[in-house]
């Protein structure tokens, strides 16, 4: 009974092609879209929501932080380091031969201002959060921060000097709203 | 009739260890199935479309709620407002479960009016009874999350019908609720079992296929297939036949969610819930109307949960009540003019349920009640001894095959 229709709908199999073989591959092509396109809005639900975008930057007031002092702000639910630099540590900063880093950057390239230092807290190894923000932590070899999970030292510039990380601790977007403003983000 | 051979070697040294793909082959491709089929067969595969919905929306919203009581109802407003795509998949998540609901009572209702429960599919009658009554607890659990006025009163008056029991009704109220009223610990377990249940579902589901496919499914002529004359391979025959119900099926579905997509809910639900006030007019999500006036209509609160919860359990005996021989309501004219009247006493119920309880509603209510038992409970019985029905074709292909005897179904 069944093989007689097959015979019938595959009758016309001289061109390599059938009706039906079109057919079959015209609902699954349309099949696969419309899941596809389905699933889009379940995937898309996952991707941060409006509430979290919108408080995707934040603003610092840099006035009670002296020199020598650093501040630690969250933003994007990630440590943010702030720290208003000593003319030591800026003109170490600037003397480092940039052909002998692992990631080579300029401190220009790193800072806004001379006197300020904004990077992302989150070691580049692994994402474990630097020490060196209070005076008492320990700043490594380089007068930076030290991550204590698996040894890497930042310089005062937050780049990578000695230690497992491949990258520069990240300069988040950030800009100068005032001398003792700024906005991260 | 047999699937062709698999021809992909890799497939081949596969199903060798792990034969899903000649199970898929021989359930879901080759599996013979009555050719006289008509649409009310779709109900079944649209009922598991509806739960793999309902799982995949529920997952992802999972992930978006929040189970406690001071932010269940901002979670979900969250997620109508901030969350990608959240209204859409909430408003999926919520006119599915009606629609989930709607598939299944037709589905349920085509087994009643073709004898699909009789012999020898009295097991796949039960677990679809039980699929059923998994359904309404998770239904009922899912609309206490969003915490609205009416989730709240819901599930204060469905966890008191077990203080109806006697001696220990109150000790088992106060353990559903895990403290002295509907609150924190209530909502969170109900948020935990409204995520367990599904699976549970899909598990029976599984078992309800099982016993599907060990005698086949059930035809509009209700006899049994007798040779390869009377059935057609599942595909692409009825993949076919179930794809453009779905399609069907998505036209009322979509327009329900982009048009009406509230239509269905109570919209005092969109108040947060208030342990101190009931609103005023209390009543369940339409699947449950008919089940709500039961209750309402018998005055005793005790006897009015047992018929409520038995005018569900004695579905679970049917295939005994029933005393008829012959399976399609098709060759039973009496019966066949009964089922009608059995279908419009339900859904009587069902708008008895929506109308306050007051004036003739209550009288209509305790008609259309005790009609419903006595239906199942004595007509069934007695209709099936004395009926005459008419004669049987010999096969499903006869009628067919002689070209008269065109069924006025």
């Amino acid at each position: 009974m069944a093989s007689t229709v097959h015979s019938t709908a595959h009758g016309a199999h001289g061109d390599g092609g059938t009706r039906r073989d079109f057919l079959y591959l015209a609902t699954g092509a349309m099949g696969a879209i419309g899941a596809g396109l389905a699933a889009w809005p379940l995937v898309d639900s996952m991707n941060p929501s409006a509430e979290v975008l919108a408080v995707s930057s934040t603003e610092v007031d840099l006035a009670p932080v002296a020199v020598g002092m650093a501040l630690t702000v969250k933003w994007r639910g990630k440590p943010v380091f702030v720290r208003h630099r000593t003319d030591k540590e800026i003109k170490e900063a600037e003397d480092v031969n940039v052909a002998e880093l692992r990631d080579p950057q300029t401190d220009k390239a790193r800072t806004e201002k001379p006197g300020w230092i904004v990077v992302v807290g989150i070691c580049t190894h692994l994402g474990c959060v630097p020490l060196g923000q209070k005076p008492t932590d320990p700043r490594g070899d380089y007068g930076g921060w030290f991550c204590p999970c698996h040894g890497s030292h930042y310089d005062t510039s937050g780049r990578i000097r000695k230690g497992p990380a491949p990258k520069n601790l990240a300069v988040p977007a950030y800009t100068f709203l005032s001398d003792s403003k700024v906005k991260i983000g | 009739m047999s699937a062709p051979a698999i021809n992909n070697r890799f497939l081949k040294w596969f199903d060798d260890r792990l034969p899903v793909v000649s199970f898929m082959q021989h359930e879901l491709h080759e599996y013979p199935t009555p050719k006289n089929l008509n649409y009310w067969w779709n109900f079944g595969s649209l009922a598991g479309i509806c739960l793999v919905i309902m799982i995949a929306t529920g997952v992802v919203l999972a992930m978006q709620y929040t189970p406690h009581v001071s932010l269940a109802f901002l979670s979900v407003e969250r997620i109508m407002r901030d969350v990608n795509y959240g209204w859409l998949l909430r408003y999926l998540h919520m006119n599915g479960a009606s629609m989930f609901f709607l598939v299944v009572y037709i589905h349920v209702f085509r087994g009643l009016y073709y004898g699909s429960y009789k012999s020898p599919r009295e097991v796949l009658w039960w677990l679809g009874l039980v699929i059923l009554l998994l359904m309404m607890a998770t239904a009922f659990m899912g609309y206490v999350l969003p915490w609205g006025q009416m989730s709240f009163w819901a599930a204060t008056v469905i966890t008191n019908l077990f203080s109806a029991f006697p001696l220990v009704g109150e000790p088992i109220v106060t353990w559903l609720w895990g403290g002295f009223s509907v609150d924190n610990p209530t909502l969170n377990r109900f948020y935990a079992l409204h995520y367990l249940l599904p699976f549970v579902i899909v598990g029976v589901v599984v078992l309800h296929l099982i016993a599907l496919h060990k005698h086949g499914s059930n035809n509009p002529l209700g006899i049994p297939h007798k040779g390869p004359q009377d059935s057609i391979p599942f595909h692409p025959y009825y993949t076919v036949k179930d794809l453009f119900g779905l399609g069907v099926f998505f036209i009322v579905y979509m327009a329900l969610v982009f048009f009406a997509p509230n239509m269905l809910v109570e919209p005092i639900n969109y108040v947060p819930a208030d342990p101190l006030v009931t609103p005023p007019h209390i009543v369940p999500e339409w699947y449950f109307l008919p089940y709500y006036a039961i209750l309402r209509s018998i005055p005793d609160k005790l006897l009015g949960v047992i018929a409520m919860f038995g005018s569900l359990l004695i579905l679970f005996v049917l295939p005994w009540l029933d005393t008829s021989k012959v399976r399609s309501a098709r060759f039973r004219p009496i019966y066949k003019k009964l089922f009608w009247v059995f279908l419009a006493d339900c859904i009587i119920l069902g708008w008895v349920g929506y109308n306050p309880p007051e004036g003739h509603f209550i009288v209509i209510g305790q008609i259309a009640t005790a009609y419903y038992f006595l239906h199942l409970l004595v007509i069934m019985p007695i209709v099936g001894k004395v009926e005459r029905t008419r004669p049987l074709p010999d096969s499903i292909s006869a009628p067919v095959l002689k070209g008269a005897h065109k069924e006025k179904a």
